[in-house]
């Protein structure tokens, strides 16, 4: 349990800088702090148990169909890589508190270094490949941040950006590479995989997934070619350079590689690729960092060169050089965060980290200049300090590795790498802290506070210590580490300072004799370097990204150019390539249903929908007779919905059908009547055939579908209606009983169809739209009969009649052809009737009703029914017929379908007279048309029209 | 009948997917009011076609057609519905509020014939400008 403990507090204590950044910056690095104190114990309450070479593990299963799983387990690996991130980490919490400015947000700082904390103790504590991918991607956003952290120079957010662009990068790849070798090992637990490097090496996937996996561990460890991010991340504060960049996250790569190396190791692919890589790494990583002149992008180089080193060691695939490689981490960490710390201090106090504008800090800042040369002396490999140690054992495994053939090149390229490391480290001494002192300095430099130099002073503590003493320190420590990483015991080794004399003291003395005189010579050295060409690398991703967006700006506005008709045709050409290919990629048989009979009304009814459809398509420029052959269609739809045994389709499509026509001509009478000629021939035959095709598409389809036999689950329905819901119309029990829950779903969506069109008429009266409108007037002539008498005779007799036709197709819908939504329709074209007859005013005035309380008590007494059944104890919308066993069950049943219906029958007319009333209100902005005050423009009483200019001023004096 | 139901279908998706190609709102909505009718058609035909056969029970009744298609097309006719007159009313509003009804905006300001192309919103909306504004001039 402590295990997931020690990955999750972290991420809970994130939390608390923010909140506790309100009682200072001192209460917010303390709360910060005692969070990665409390994880560093729990995890150093485990260091006996990992000590004996115990390895614990805890976990709970997530997603276990997925193999993705919450599995912790701790070994030496990780329990090193853990206490460096938990350790350095509260280090750099305590240099972070005196380095950050006053202005800078240290609350969101410390946030960010929790977050990437966690995630980083997250890799290095999981067991389930899964989770470490997405603790790996964790650490890429986190940094992001932190890099970015000084959002407000350019270097800070476009060097967060390419270090986002290339450790992302590498996580797809790392992503796809842990994808297959989970696959091969068929577990996604390391503890699993690492047991099975026999199947895993045989596998003809092994060198796909060793590629990708490398290629996710190159990526973030920066290693050739991808090394160029690193420098450009130096743009964050430099705790966060000192965390990131030299302990932690930079050592995710090689923490995988050594994770991974018992099943990945070994074979002649990792050794050229890995060794290879990091030869190369170590070697051009050194040699650009002689020639930096920014302190921190020196220290970046030399880490590239150190992953390098690290990288190579594990490549060798030997376990003496991985034993090389464990132990020159750790050595790595201590003198690089210090150095890191200490180019911070440089910076912070004297101005600038510019090695030419430095000099003679010596006797300015003795204790940083102290700290300063201990380290890079560490850096340089000089005896007795921890850098010496570890990079004699990696010369030493050099010094015997034969690379195609040659057993020269990697003695004599590793020895070329360690004297740029011997001249870039003696360069950071001699030419900041030696020389003359100077008299422009941009700052005055003196030594910081204790605050700032204890941090970087305790790790040269243990640079010096562990050179001195390294069997006892941390001898151990390596063993059970290597342990870990070789799967099996390590071999004989011992720690010392001394090793007689070796080749590889030989190279060392080369290495520092060269080095020196380099550096005594550096104005020449430069000078050659400055003649030699310079390929830059940010030049390069730059013109590659741009390339890259370049493409798929070409891609994007090729296919997403803004017109909604190429989107369109474009969707449907590729609907009509995928089916055609599905169709033409398999054999067909002919359907074998027995087919019905054609009687010759049928054919007409087809001739004539196959006229209005015809028809529609030419006459669509014609909008008002468009819209009258559409209904044609509609209407033979409903005919044919009666022919095939579906009366409730029928009543249903016809009152709609109604409801549309009387909706388009209303928004007709805003709109243009005509549409002009647009589209040029050759696009006009592009859609005609695409149409053609998609028309064949689907009505092939239909005729596919309709000639074969299937199966049905009706069977069920058609048994339990009766004595099930108590209805003998099917399809309404199946609408208000058996699938009642749908029938929910959809009267809400009803209900928010005609709010979102209440919204679109209501904010149409103000803004550009309401200019329009009141500036609107008729194009055509309106005829004299505003409200004809006949129309509003006939509509007021009608209203009665169709009240009670809609009261009784609701009442008997349960059992026979009818219901809440047909009797909705039905009702709300009565109601429309009104309007349209004698104009929304005198309509509206008279009937007050809020349709918006329709809907909302549609929708409440639906629910209602459903809420009922449950506090019955029986599940939402149960029929209570099923359930409740009274005398007179029929009648109690009855009344639980209808209630549910009725709530469905108030939401359609809600909905449908919301939609309708407020279009028809807009013609009582457009032109301010006055209000009309009788029910139609004839007084019958007198047979005389009645004057529109009376209304008009009565209107004017009202208002 | 089949064939009758399946050149319907087809001729009435043929006819409407025409008209929602179109450039201009109108013939939209009228083109997808006929694929509407189209699908329903299809959505109900999935339950097969039957003649007199209505799924009301009764002792006379010889048999029944499939009830659970008309169910599912009966709510899809209403939503249908509500779906037609959102789309009235937005090109109702688009056409209030642009001067136009053309399906593509920055079409119409290409075109000049909207009053609000100086309108610092309808700048920003349409983002990557110079491209767009030049590629409508090859759309119709």
């Amino acid at each position: 349990m402590s295990l997931a403990f020690i990955v999750l507090l972290p991420f809970l204590g994130a939390v608390l800088p923010a909140l506790m950044i309100r009682a200072g910056r001192n209460a917010c690095a303390i709360a910060t702090g005692a969070v990665t104190l409390l994880a560093l114990a729990l995890l150093l309450g485990h260091a006996p148990a990992v000590m004996k070479g115990e390895v614990l593990w805890y976990g709970f299963d997530w997603v276990p169909s997925l193999g993705l799983n919450i599995h912790f387990f701790l070994d030496g690996l990780g329990f090193l890589f853990a206490s460096l991130i938990l350790g350095i980490g509260l280090l750099i919490i305590v240099y972070a508190r005196f380095y950050l400015a006053k202005e800078d947000p240290m609350g969101n700082f410390y946030t960010y270094l929790l977050l990437f904390q966690g995630a980083m103790v997250g890799i290095v504590l999981s067991d389930n490949i899964l989770l470490l991918l997405i603790f790996w991607e964790l650490t890429s956003l986190s940094s992001f941040l932190l890099i970015g952290f000084w959002g407000h120079l350019p270097e800070g957010r476009q060097g967060a950006r390419m270090a986002l662009a290339v450790t992302g990068g590498g996580g797809l790849s790392l992503i796809a590479g842990m994808l297959i070798l989970g696959n091969i090992a068929g577990s996604y637990d390391l503890t699993e995989i690492l047991a099975r490097t026999d199947v895993i090496q045989a596998s003809p996937l092994y060198l796909p997934a060793l590629v990708l996996i490398l290629g996710g561990c190159f990526a973030k460890s920066a290693q050739f070619p991808f090394q160029f991010w690193l420098p450009h991340a130096m743009a964050a504060p430099t705790p966060v350079s000192a965390y990131l960049h030299s302990a932690t996250m930079v050592k995710a790569g090689l923490f995988l590689m050594a994770r991974l190396w018992p099943v990945l190791a070994g074979t002649d692919a990792w050794f050229y690729l890995v060794a290879t890589t990091g030869l190369v790494t170590m070697v051009v990583g050194a040699g650009i960092a002689l020639f930096k002149d920014d302190l921190k992008g020196l220290l970046a180089f030399s880490t590239v060169s150190h992953l390098g080193l690290v990288t190579m060691l594990l490549g060798l695939g030997s376990p003496m050089a991985a034993v090389a490689a464990v132990f020159h981490v750790i050595n790595h960490a201590t003198f690089k965060a210090a150095l890191f710390m200490n180019a911070g201090i440089i910076d912070h106090e004297a101005g600038t980290r510019d090695i030419k504008r430095l000099g003679g800090l010596l006797f300015l800042m003795p204790v940083t200049a102290t700290m300063a040369m201990v380290a890079a002396a560490s850096m340089a490999g000089i005896p007795p300090l921890n850098g010496f140690l570890s990079k004699e054992m990696m010369l030493e495994e050099a010094g015997h590795t034969v690379w195609f053939g040659q057993g020269w090149v990697f003695p004599v390229v590793a020895t070329v790498a360690a004297i740029f490391s011997v001249a870039y480290s003696f360069r950071y001494i001699v030419h900041v802290f030696f020389g003359p002192k100077r008299d422009d300095y941009p700052g005055a430099p003196h030594d910081p506070p204790a605050g700032l130099w204890l941090p970087p002073a305790l790790l040269v503590g243990l640079v010096v210590a562990i050179g001195l003493f390294p069997e006892t320190l941390v001898g151990p420590l390596v063993r059970v580490v290597a342990t870990a990483v070789i799967g099996g015991p390590p071999p004989e080794f011992h720690l010392s300072l001394w090793h007689g004399f070796t080749p590889a003291l030989f190279m060392s003395v080369a290495a520092v004799v060269i080095g020196l005189l380099a550096l005594a010579g550096y104005r020449r050295v430069r000078a050659v370097w400055a003649a030699g060409p310079h390929p830059d690398a940010k030049a390069m991703f730059d013109c590659l990204l741009a390339s890259v967006v370049a493409a798929s700006q070409w891609i994007t506005h090729g296919l997403h150019n803004g017109s909604l008709q190429r989107y369109l045709a474009m969707m449907l050409g590729a609907a009509v390539v995928l089916g055609a290919g599905a169709f033409f990629g398999g054999p067909h048989l002919p359907g074998t249903r027995a087919l019905q009979p054609v009687p010759l009304a049928v054919w007409v009814v087809w001739l004539l929908l196959l006229a209005a459809c015809l028809g529609t398509v030419m006459l669509h420029r014609h909008r008002l007779l468009a819209v009258l052959v559409v209904g044609v269609a509609g209407l033979v739809v409903s005919v044919g919905f009666i022919y095939l045994s579906a009366p409730d389709l029928a009543m249903t499509q016809i009152s709609v059908e109604v409801g549309t026509v009387i909706l388009i001509l209303l928004a007709l009478y805003f709109l243009p009547k005509h549409t002009p000629v647009e589209s040029r021939d050759p696009r006009r035959w592009r859609d005609a055939v695409l149409a053609s095709l998609v028309g064949l598409g689907v009505g092939g389809l239909s005729w596919a579908m309709m000639t074969r036999d299937f199966e049905t689950l009706s069977g069920f329905y058609l048994e339990q209606s009766v004595p099930g819901g108590g209805g003998t119309n099917v399809v309404n029990v199946i609408l208000v009983d058996f699938r009642g829950f749908d029938t929910f779903g959809e009267i809400i969506v009803l209900g928010v169809a005609a709010l979102a069109i209440f919204a679109l008429l209501d904010g149409a009266v103000r803004g550009d739209a309401g200019r329009r409108l009141s500036a609107w007037r008729p194009e055509f002539a309106l005829t004299a009969d505003r409200h004809p008498m006949m129309m509003v005779i006939a509509t007021r007799v009608m209203l009665p009649l169709a009240l009670i036709v809609g009261a009784y197709i609701f009442l008997r819908g349960h059992n026979m052809p009818g219901g809440g939504f047909i009797a909705g329709l039905v009702v709300s074209i009565a109601l429309i009737m009104q309007y349209m007859a004698s104009g929304f005013g005198w309509a509206a005035q008279r009937m007050r009703i809020d349709y918006h309380a329709f809907i909302g008590a549609g929708v409440l007494i639906a629910a209602a029914t459903g809420i009922f059944s449950m506090s019955l104890g029986y599940p939402f919308l149960t029929s209570a017929f099923d359930h409740v066993h009274l005398p007179i069950v029929g009648e109690f049943e009855i009344a639980s379908a209808m209630s549910f219906d009725t709530g469905v029958f108030l939401a359609v007319v809600g909905a449908v007279m919301l939609a309708l009333a407020n279009l028809s209100r807009l013609g009582r902005r457009a032109g301010q048309a006055p209000v009309s005050e009788s029910p139609m423009d004839i007084d019958p009483s007198t047979g005389r029209r009645r004057s529109r200019d009376r209304n008009r001023d009565r209107v004017i004096k009202g208002s | 009948m089949e064939f009758i139901v399946a050149s319907a279908i087809g001729v009435m998706m043929a006819a409407g997917v025409y008209l929602v190609l179109r450039a201009r709102t109108f013939p939209v909505v009228l083109g997808l009011s006929l694929m509407t009718y189209a699908v329903n058609v299809f959505l109900f035909a999935t339950g097969r076609l039957a003649v007199n056969l209505p799924p009301v029970i009764s002792a006379e009744a010889t048999g029944y057609t499939d009830p659970l298609p008309q169910a599912l097309v009966l709510t899809a006719i209403v939503i249908s519905f509500g779906m037609t007159a959102v789309i009235v009313v937005m090109a109702l509003r688009s056409y209030l509020e642009s001067g136009t009804d053309h399906v593509d905006l920055d079409h119409a300001t290409h075109a000049g014939d909207v009053a609000s192309s100086d309108n610092p919103a309808r700048a920003t909306a349409t983002g990557t400008d110079r491209e767009r504004a030049t590629g409508g001039g090859n759309r119709s």
